[in-house]
Parts: structure tokens; C-alpha cells; sequence
């Protein structure tokens, strides 16, 4: 894309952001404008007392509002693709066939995820992230596949937990959109690891699933990071996220 | 618009109003605000949304949608509470029977979600039994093109797999109209995904049938959604573009403006670009969907 179609494309994204702003969060803004900077403060301070250095106020900002619920999901789909891109760069001893075409499909769109998101965003994209795979075995089937599906089941949580978080309701489709191609992975991880986990939710009640409902998992921002942030040696500041 | 004058009628009626806004100050702050920052067409809305939560009410839209899903989900779970128990399903095996009594629980915990949370938003459920459904696709006649869905196992596991690729792009379409309500929208969101996992799970369990699958000459089925194929081959036309109402508008490689497919010099074919973004359906194109299966 060149630098102009850049520009005017982003300039559409702002307005397009503006005109279809929440109603009802709106008027949380005009009429508790003065509130929410206290709780906002509450929240930063709440955030650091819990010792998690991978949300850190001198991290890279993913900012505020939709924009701010956007670089969130592109510095998921930054970390999930460069998993994918390693593992099928590596790939371990013996992969059957239909697990690296599996494999290989997750990539492509992982990468498709990531990449829309960096044009979405155009100027207000976050950096590229430094991952940190140094726990990750990627001979091992077992390795890749149990963080196959741990960053699959994050994905679904973390999508699930940000729907709530978007002001325009274009972003909330597009989320949806990805959402349930993340959850089509993880049934499918799941599967190649034991048979009919592909929808386990009382394995992921720690991530907010509720098998009595039928509820997969749902988490908010800051327990996503925090949880990621293993992967990730680039230090991420999330305090200007909107929390609700 | 005259934001006051509509205040003052409503005082009339309604003498407690700016107590049910906050204070009568608060409520003229929030309005000088709002006719200042939004549009002119959008106050009307906001001012709708205000009142919304001022007198308790669930705006309709919420009700509506959560309405739509438990007819949805009704047609799941009763097509599963038959399907375990049917002839077709007693030549599966012993893992992909399993893998239905986990998709049917999930589905009937979805109705008793669902009813409760429209009772809860001041609705009333409607109650729906195996005997307002038709899964032939007969219209209540019986006979309609899947009149075969319980008695051989490859047609009923196309069924189902149109059902879960519907039911995602469904609770996809409504979502939009749940932004005001965080509660609502989580929820639809979770189960949103559950359908996702049923969907792949089905599609591979389609994949790994041994013998007649009914999946077309020549393509790879997955568990994602390939540009707009339904990956389902019953041998009859007129069939197979029922099923295919269900995929029409899955091929989309431009979101949002941006074109997807090789998207900043990265290898990313038509294929996998389509795969990476489920597309939803209106409630229309669903319920165009589901009629035939739903007795009138």
C-alpha cells in the first residue's frame, strides 16, 4: 500500500469509528467523564500492584479505546503467527501430512489476521513485538501442539472477553469474524491431541467457560496479557485499554 | 430538536423523570454534551438509550435477538436429542457418538441459557418440542430432501454440519445488535464459539468417515470454511443448493477495505484468506434457512 491510500484509509477507519460510536458508552463518557479518569487510575495502580512485568507503564502503549482493543488483538495475532511461521519453518520429526496442512492453513490465516490489523490500524498500529519461544520445544509434537491449543483457547477468551470492550459495532464484527475461525482451531488442535476435546469447556472454567451453560471461555485483557506475556520479550503497556 | 421540550413533555406523564435519569442537572449536562459531540440524526438514539436505562427496560433489539437464538438452538438440540438415539448414528462409531451426546448437552444447555435470560429481560420464552420441527426439510410434510438425516449417518452429519456453520454465522449477524448490553453480548459471544468448535469438530469428523462421506470429488474438507464451499455433495442438485444457502457470502477476501489475499507481500492465497474470517448471515437469510426444517 502506498503511503497516501495509507493515510486516506485510515483517515476513513477514524471517521468511520466516530460515526458509529456506542450509544450507551457515550453517555458514560459525556456524563462520567470526571469518574472514569479516577477509575482509569485505579485500574493502572491495580495493574501494577500485581507484579506482572509484561504490563508495564513504560511498555509499548496499545492505547485507548476501539483503537486501543485493536492493537490488543494485533499483538495476539502478531504472537500467534510468528508461532505458526516457526513451526512450519521447523516443523518436528514426522509430521503427518494432515497435520501440516492443518498446521500450514492456521499460519496463513493467523498472518491474514495480523496483517489486517496493521493496515486497520495504519498509523496507530503498535510496533512489530519480540517474541519469546525459548520454552517452546518445536521438535516436539507435544510442545507445539499444547501451545497450539493454549494460544487457540486464549484467543476464543480473549476475543470473547474484548466484544464487550468496542465502541463500533464494524470492529465488533470483525472480531467476530476471526473469533470463530480461532475457536475452529481449537477444536482442531484439540482433536489431533485427544479425540472429542474439542469442545472440553470445564477444562477452560479457568478462563471463564461455563460447561453448565454451555459457555466457552472469556477473559479480559490485563489476564490475557498476562498469560501471553510468557511469549512475548517486548514489554506491552495495556493500562489505557477501556475496561468496560 | 428541542431535547427540553421533550424533557418537560415527558415531566408531565412522568413526574420523577430527572430522578430516574440521575438529577435533573446531570441529565440537562448529559444532553448539552451529547447535542454538542453526536450528530444530529444520532441523538435521537441516545436519547432513546437514555431512557432505555432509565426506566429499566431491555431495549427490544436485545429481546429480539435472544428470541431468534433459542429458536435456533431449540432446532439444535432437539436434531441432536434424535440424532443420538437414531438409526444412523447407531452405525457410528463409538467416539463419534460421543463427540453428538457433547454437542447435543451443549445445545440444551443453550435453550435453558437462553430462556432464562429472556425471562430475566422481561420476555417470555417460547417452548418449542421435537414436534415443532421437521428435520426432512419438509416443512412439516416429512418427506422434504434430508428425509433420510436419521436413518443414514453421512446425511446426518451434513445436516449437522450446515446447522453449526449457520448457527455461527447467525449469532455473527446478531451481535451488533447486543453492543449496549456487555452482559448479553458476552454471553452470545461464548456461545458464538461453542458453535465454532462444533462446526470444526463436525467437519472433521466428516473427514475421517471411511466409505460414502458425501464430500464432493476432489476437495479437501476442513474445518474451516473454504471461499464459499458447503464441502457437501448429497448427489442432487436442487439439494445441494438448499444446503448451499448456507455458504453463499462465506467467499469474502476484503475486510473492512482491506484486501486480504497476499495481503503486504505475504503468500496468502484466495483460499486460506476467505478460511480466515467467518462471514455472518442476516436474520432473514437464517430464517430462510431454518423454515423448511420448522413445522408451520
Amino acid at each position: 500500500m502506498d503511503p497516501q491510500t495509507a493515510v486516506q484509509k485510515n483517515g476513513t477507519e477514524q471517521s468511520l469509528l466516530e460515526q458509529r460510536i456506542n450509544r450507551r458508552k457515550f453517555l458514560l463518557f459525556s456524563g462520567t467523564a470526571a469518574s472514569a479518569v479516577v477509575i482509569g487510575t485505579a485500574c493502572s495502580k491495580d495493574v501494577e500492584v500485581s507484579g506482572n512485568n509484561n504490563n508495564n507503564n513504560n511498555g509499548v502503549d496499545l492505547g485507548s479505546g476501539d483503537f486501543g482493543i485493536l492493537n490488543y488483538a494485533y499483538a495476539l495475532e502478531q504472537l500467534e503467527a510468528a508461532f505458526y511461521t516457526q513451526v512450519m519453518a521447523t516443523p518436528y520429526a514426522s509430521m503427518p501430512a494432515m497435520e501440516a496442512e492443518f498446521l500450514k492453513d492456521i499460519r496463513d490465516h493467523e498472518i491474514a489476521h495480523r496483517e489486517f490489523f496493521k493496515n486497520a490500524l495504519g498509523t496507530n498500529a503498535i510496533k512489530g513485538l519480540e517474541v519469546d519461544f525459548s520454552s517452546i520445544d518445536f521438535t516436539s509434537r507435544a510442545s507445539v501442539l499444547g501451545t497450539a491449543k493454549a494460544f487457540e483457547d486464549l484467543g476464543v477468551a480473549a476475543y470473547n472477553g474484548a466484544g464487550k470492550l468496542l465502541k463500533s459495532t464494524d470492529y465488533l464484527l470483525i472480531a467476530g469474524k476471526i473469533v470463530s475461525v480461532e475457536a475452529r482451531h481449537a477444536a482442531s488442535i484439540r482433536e489431533l491431541l485427544a479425540p472429542n476435546s474439542f469442545a472440553d469447556l470445564a477444562s477452560l472454567a479457568s478462563m471463564g467457560a461455563d460447561n453448565s451453560k454451555g459457555l466457552d471461555a472469556q477473559m479480559m485483557p490485563k489476564d490475557v496479557l498476562a498469560i501471553a506475556g510468557k511469549y512475548v520479550k517486548t514489554k506491552i503497556n495495556a493500562n489505557n485499554l477501556p475496561t468496560s | 430538536m428541542n431535547l427540553q421540550n421533550i424533557l418537560t413533555e415527558i415531566e408531565k406523564v412522568d413526574p420523577e423523570v430527572y430522578d430516574r435519569m440521575d438529577t435533573r442537572r446531570n441529565a440537562m449536562q448529559r444532553f448539552a454534551t451529547v447535542g454538542k459531540v453526536l450528530a444530529a440524526a444520532a441523538v435521537p438514539f441516545a436519547v432513546g438509550s437514555m431512557f432505555k436505562k432509565a426506566y429499566g427496560q431491555t431495549p427490544a433489539d436485545v429481546l429480539d435477538v435472544l428470541k431468534f437464538a433459542l429458536t435456533l438452538e431449540y432446532l439444535e438440540a432437539e436434531f441432536y436429542k434424535q440424532a443420538v438415539d437414531s438409526a444412523a448414528v447407531a452405525t457410528a462409531s463409538a467416539a463419534d457418538k460421543a463427540a453428538l451426546v457433547i454437542i447435543r448437552d451443549h445445545e440444551i444447555s443453550h435453550v435453558a441459557f437462553l430462556r432464562a435470560a429472556i425471562t430475566a429481560s422481561g420476555g417470555t420464552p417460547d417452548t418449542l418440542t421435537a414436534a415443532n420441527f421437521d428435520f426432512s426439510g419438509g416443512m412439516g410434510s416429512g418427506t422434504g430432501p434430508f428425509k433420510d438425516a436419521f436413518a443414514m449417518y453421512p446425511v446426518l452429519l451434513a445436516v449437522a454440519q450446515t446447522f453449526e456453520d449457520t448457527g455461527v454465522r447467525a449469532y455473527k449477524g446478531q451481535a451488533g445488535r447486543l453492543i449496549e448490553n456487555n452482559d448479553v453480548l458476552t454471553a452470545a459471544l461464548q456461545i458464538h464459539s461453542v458453535e465454532g468448535r462444533h462446526a470444526a469438530k463436525i467437519r472433521y469428523m466428516r473427514r475421517m468417515m471411511t466409505g460414502t462421506n458425501l464430500i464432493p470429488a476432489g476437495v479437501t474438507l476442513q474445518p474451516w470454511i473454504t471461499l464459499d464451499q458447503s464441502g457437501i455433495d448429497v448427489g442432487d442438485a436442487g439439494v445441494n443448493a438448499v444446503i448451499q444457502k448456507s455458504y453463499n457470502g462465506e467467499a469474502v477476501v476484503m475486510q473492512a477495505g482491506v484486501p486480504i489475499t497476499n495481503i503486504n507481500g505475504n503468500t496468502i492465497a484466495a483460499a486460506e484468506a476467505s478460511e480466515a474470517f467467518d462471514e455472518p448471515l442476516t436474520k432473514e437469510q437464517v430464517l430462510d434457512i431454518v423454515k423448511p426444517f420448522i413445522k408451520a
